[in-house]
This record gives C-alpha cells, structure tokens and sequence, in this order.
C-alpha cells in the first residue's frame, strides 16, 4: 500500500509526485508512455540537437528541469503503464512487461487534454492530422511534412505553425477558423489578459510571424472540407465570400483542446457542463479534491489552464493529499495565488478561441461523427427523427461511442449536434456513461500477463 | 510526406512490415517511424474498409492499430521500435471488438 498513486506524468503529475516526497509521501506514477514529460514536454529527457531545441523553442525546454527533478525524487515510476481502472483501493494496469493492481491511500489523475475532435467531411482520410499530433512528430523523431496546410483555431496551431517555419518547411497555407465576432466577445475579458501580458504578447508575436512570413493567411474560414480517395488530396473551404480549393497531401487540425475526462467519468465523480471551454469538466476545489474523497485531480484533465497553471495545481494537491492524510504540509496560500494569476488570461483564450458553432455540431450530414464506427451526422439526425433521446441511446442505436476509443472523438461532437438539434442544453443532455476499463485491455492483460512478445528474437 | 530534419546519427533495427524487412531508428515512437517510413495506411476500418493513419499520435483516436508479433490492436503511437518487430497491417475484419 502506497500513500498516492499518480496517472499522468506532465507538468501536473511530475510536479505532484516532486512536492509529494518531498513530504515524505510513498508515491508511484503511472505513465503510458516511454518518458516522462506529458503532451507539452513530449520525449524531453531525449538528448537533441541544438537545432531541434531551438524550434522547439524554450517553452518546451522549461520541461528539462522539472522531468530531472522527478526522476531523482525517489517517487516510484512505471512508464509504458496505460491504466485502465481506478478505485477507492488503489489501480490497475497494463505493461508491456506485466501489469498488474497498486493499493493506495488517495488516487491523483493527472491525464492532460486531448485535441477537440474536429469533424469536418474528409477527416478521417490518411494525411489528415492533428496540429498537436505533427508536433509530435517533430518532438519524437525530429521530422516534419513539407506544404502541409493548417486549419483552425488557437495558441497551439499557431505554435507548430511557427515551430514549422523555424524548421525551414514550406506551409501551403494557414486557414484561420477563428469567428469575427470572437475579438469583440473576447475584449471584455481582456483586463484578466493583461494580468499575463508576457502570454499575451506570446501570442501576438506568433500571430504576427505567421502573417508576415509570406504563407496564404486566409481568415474568417467556413466551411471545412476534405477530398481524396485513398489519402488526402485537397482542402475546400470559404473565405471572404468565396469558395476555395487547393491541392495538399497533408492537413493539421487544431480546435484548441479539452480535458481528457474519461478517467473521472468512469470512476463516477460528479462533472459539469464548461461553457466557456465547451466541454464536461470534473468538479474540484481550489486544491485539486474531486467530489469522491480519495479521488484527486490536477492539470489539465480538471479543466484547460496550461503547463504553468497545471504544475502549480499538481503542488497544491499533493500538500492537500499529505494533510488529508495527516502528514502535514505547508499552507498553499502562496501557490494558490500564483495559480490564479496564471489562469486569469484563460477566460479571454477560451472566448477568442472557442470555435464556431458549426464546427461544433457540423452540418453537413455526411461528415462522419464516429471515426471508430464511421457514424455520421446524418445517422444521428436520424435516430434522433426516430426519438432517441441521449447520448447512451445513441450508442444502441448506431454503435457510435462503442469503438475502442470509447467515445473519446465523438462524444463532444454528439453532444453539441444533439444538443443544436433538440434545442435542449449540453447539461440536460448529458455524455455517454463510461466505464472501466478506461482503455480497452485483453482477458490477458486483466490477469497482468505481458503484453511484449520475449521469445529469444530482440 | 514526414521526412527527417537531420540526417539520423542513432542506431538503425530491422523490423518486418507484412514480412518485409525495413530498418526503423532504435527506440523512435513506432508511429512516427513507420509513417516517415511510407507505411501507409496502418489499417483498414471494419466497418467501411477505408484507410486510416494516425490522427492524434497521443494514445486516444486509436487510428493506429496495428498487429504486433502476432498481438492485433496495439497503438502504435504508443509504442518503440524495437528489433525484430514483427508488423502487419489490420483490414477492416480483424476483430476490434477483442479489444474492448
Ligand atoms: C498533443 C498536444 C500537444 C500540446 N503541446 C503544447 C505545447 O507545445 N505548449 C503548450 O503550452 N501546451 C501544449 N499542450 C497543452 C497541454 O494540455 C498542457 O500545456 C500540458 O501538457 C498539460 O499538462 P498536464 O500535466 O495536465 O497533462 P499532459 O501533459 O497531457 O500529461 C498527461 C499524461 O497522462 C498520460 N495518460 C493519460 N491517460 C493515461 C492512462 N489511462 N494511463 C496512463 N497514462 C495516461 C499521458 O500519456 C500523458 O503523458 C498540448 C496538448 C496536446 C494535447
Ligand atoms: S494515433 Fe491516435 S491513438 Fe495512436
């Protein structure tokens, strides 16, 4: 039995198992991936060249301290562990080498966000990827794809934008979904802004590098759509009045992210309805306390706040955790408000960058919905002729949801065409019910069994 | 297509795509080596047959199921290349549903 059992090892979750043992904590963090570092700080203990640290810039960098500090903290650490269940009594998961269950006093889900799923006609054609997902590329194995086009909407599509200047590639164009209207809905939220005016001026740079970098800079863009056959071979669109068309074999999508929510969903703790961020959000306190007692949650899977914003919440709540659990720790006051001063800026992100309406809930009726089970817009427009009233009743009716990425890319698109549809609030309509196990696992690896062939052949 | 920054100094593995041998860079996320590699698609989809690459490469879109050693349904964007790796292709009729 351990004190804290940790899921998640980005800013949130390296910064809470760090101030943890420092408190004398018994902690081990689980991470599905070879490394520590998170979505921000992908693959940051791999040495890199100079050249590949300057395009990633020194955002990315600031993950090299922090990755350090945990690996020599003496918190236990299991990379390469995809958890797939959560309790009062610990967790269990998978591991190429044998997985297996860990007692623990307090659980901290620290899984980060995911890209908003980005339904448009075409997005499931090879050649079409997330924004985020090319800055993976870039992060993990230095490579990059030449006269891609990016679409949408947010700091995160212009940052890899700019990263892929930086790496001298050429960007076919950049089709900004932002809406006209969002400046003006955003400027009444500019006074919190300008508490981070460095974040601010971050984002204008990047703005401003971009237009004046030569790159077709199209604004005001609708109307999303892409062509090929067997892989991407052009992008549709409307701007200015006008319909457009270019020829392209690459795509990056970015409609800003949201909290990766189904480990919460699945262990039952109470969420709500964000409507700024538009999206279901796990409910907690200041310190990270979820509405189940031994259930924590930090970072960005609590609700979008960024890196700095999600180390700082991974530190409140391991204080809060060690005073739960009578170990005593220092008064948070100060961390608190440096934790508020770094979200006051998000109110005027989330309204900038929230995208449009017809983004959310797509209109065309051919755009598939589901990518797992190819359901489209017309399917549910349909079921819902035929009276089904939510979400779970959905899924009996088309499957959707029932793919093995259990409704991670298609529940928020449901819930805002059902909730267009129906005229009916994303609260009233509510989100698919999720179960354990959060990811799908074998009967094999239930039992813990490895999941990595040794047979003499590596 | 994904092409390199930097020619590549690290150690090259053999690896086996539907039985043809390919050198991957030791270590490197298996999605992103396969698609810098020109293995395309990764799958094809139960339900349609059509194509699919990775989409998110962070473990929640499942687009890049592949078979691994003989283990369908791995992500691939969550795994390392290692070698000896044994990769095939999933068509539409692999059984998705073991997975679940
Ligand atoms: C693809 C992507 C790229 C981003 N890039 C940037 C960037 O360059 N700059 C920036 O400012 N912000 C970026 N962000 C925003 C990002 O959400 C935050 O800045 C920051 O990473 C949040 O930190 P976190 O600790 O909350 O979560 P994350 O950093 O997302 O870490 C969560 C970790 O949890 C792990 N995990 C999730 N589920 C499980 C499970 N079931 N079992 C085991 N492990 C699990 C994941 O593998 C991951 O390592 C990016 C977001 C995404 C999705
Ligand atoms: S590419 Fe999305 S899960 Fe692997």
């Amino acid at each position: 039995m351990i004190d804290l059992a940790i899921i998640g090892a980005g800013p949130a979750g390296l910064a809470a198992a760090i101030e943890a043992r420092a408190l004398g904590l018994r902690v081990t963090l689980y991470d599905e991936q070879p490394g520590p570092g998170g979505q921000i700080y992908r693959d940051i203990t791999r040495p890199r060249s100079d050249r590949s640290a300057a395009i990633l810039g020194p955002d990315y960098l600031a993950g090299r301290p922090l990755a350090k500090a945990f690996l020599a903290s003496g918190a236990g650490y299991q990379p390469r562990a995809t958890v797939w269940r959560i309790a009062e009594d610990g967790l269990s998961f998978t591991a190429p080498e044998g997985g297996g269950d860990q007692a623990a006093a307090r659980v901290l889900v620290a899984t980060g966000a995911m890209e908003r799923p980005f339904a448009v006609p075409g997005w499931t054609l090879p050649g079409v990827m997330t924004a985020g997902a090319a800055q993976i590329m870039l992060k993990t194995t230095g490579t990059a794809a030449d006269g891609a086009v990016f679409v949408g909407t947010g700091p995160l599509l212009y940052l890899v934008a700019c990263q892929y200047l930086d790496a001298g590639m050429t960007i076919a164009a950049i089709l900004d979904t932002t809406t006209k209207g969002a400046l003006l809905g955003a400027a009444s939220h500019l006074p919190g802004a300008l508490r981070r005016p460095g974040m601010l001026m971050k984002g204008l740079r990047m703005l401003r590098r971009l237009r004046r970098s030569g790159v077709p800079f199209h604004r005001g863009v609708t109307d999303v759509a892409f062509e090929g056959d067997q892989a991407l071979s052009a992008v549709r669109w409307t701007s200015g009045g006008t319909a457009h068309r270019l020829e392209c074999a690459h795509a990056f999508l970015h409609h800003g992210v949201i909290p990766n929510a189904n480990m919460t969903m699945a262990a039952r703790a109470s969420h709500h309805w964000d409507k700024a961020q538009a999206a279901w959000v796990v409910d907690r306190d200041a310190e990270g306390r979820s509405s189940l007692p031994w259930l924590f949650v930090a970072g960005d899977g609590g609700g979008i706040a960024g890196a700095k914003a999600a180390a700082l919440s991974g530190r409140i709540a391991a204080r809060a955790i060690a005073r739960d659990l009578d170990r005593g720790a220092p008064d948070s006051a100060r961390l608190l408000r440096d934790y508020a001063a770094e979200v006051a800026i998000r109110p005027f992100l989330d309204r900038l960058y929230r995208p449009a309406p017809a983004f959310l809930a797509p209109q065309d009726d051919r755009t598939v919905i589901c990518r797992c089970e190819e359901v489209t817009r017309g399917d549910l427009a349909r079921a819902m002729q035929e009276g089904c009233p939510g979400p779970n009743q959905f899924k009996a009716f088309c499957r959707a949801g029932m793919g093995p990425c259990q409704g991670r890319m298609c529940g928020p698109t449901v819930v805002s065409i059902m909730s267009e549809i129906s005229g009916r609030s994303p609260e009233d309509i509510g989100y698919y019910r999720i179960r354990m196990p959060v990811k799908p696992v074998t009967l094999a690896e239930v039992a813990g069994l490895p999941t990595e062939r040794v047979d003499g052949r590596n | 297509m994904f092409q390199p920054l930097e020619p590549g100094s690290g150690p090259r593995v053999r690896v086996f795509l539907d039985d043809t041998p390919v050198d991957l860079p030791e270590g490197a996320n298996l999605a992103a080596a396969l698609l810098t590699a020109g293995f395309s698609p990764f799958r094809t989809t139960p339900v349609s047959g059509a194509p699919r690459l990775p989409f998110c490469m962070m473990g929640v879109c499942f687009d890049c199921l592949i078979e691994i050693d003989g283990i369908p349904n791995r992500q691939a964007c969550l795994e390392q290349v290692r070698a000896g790796m044994r990769l095939r292709r999933q068509s539409g009729a692999a059984n998705l549903e073991a997975a679940e």
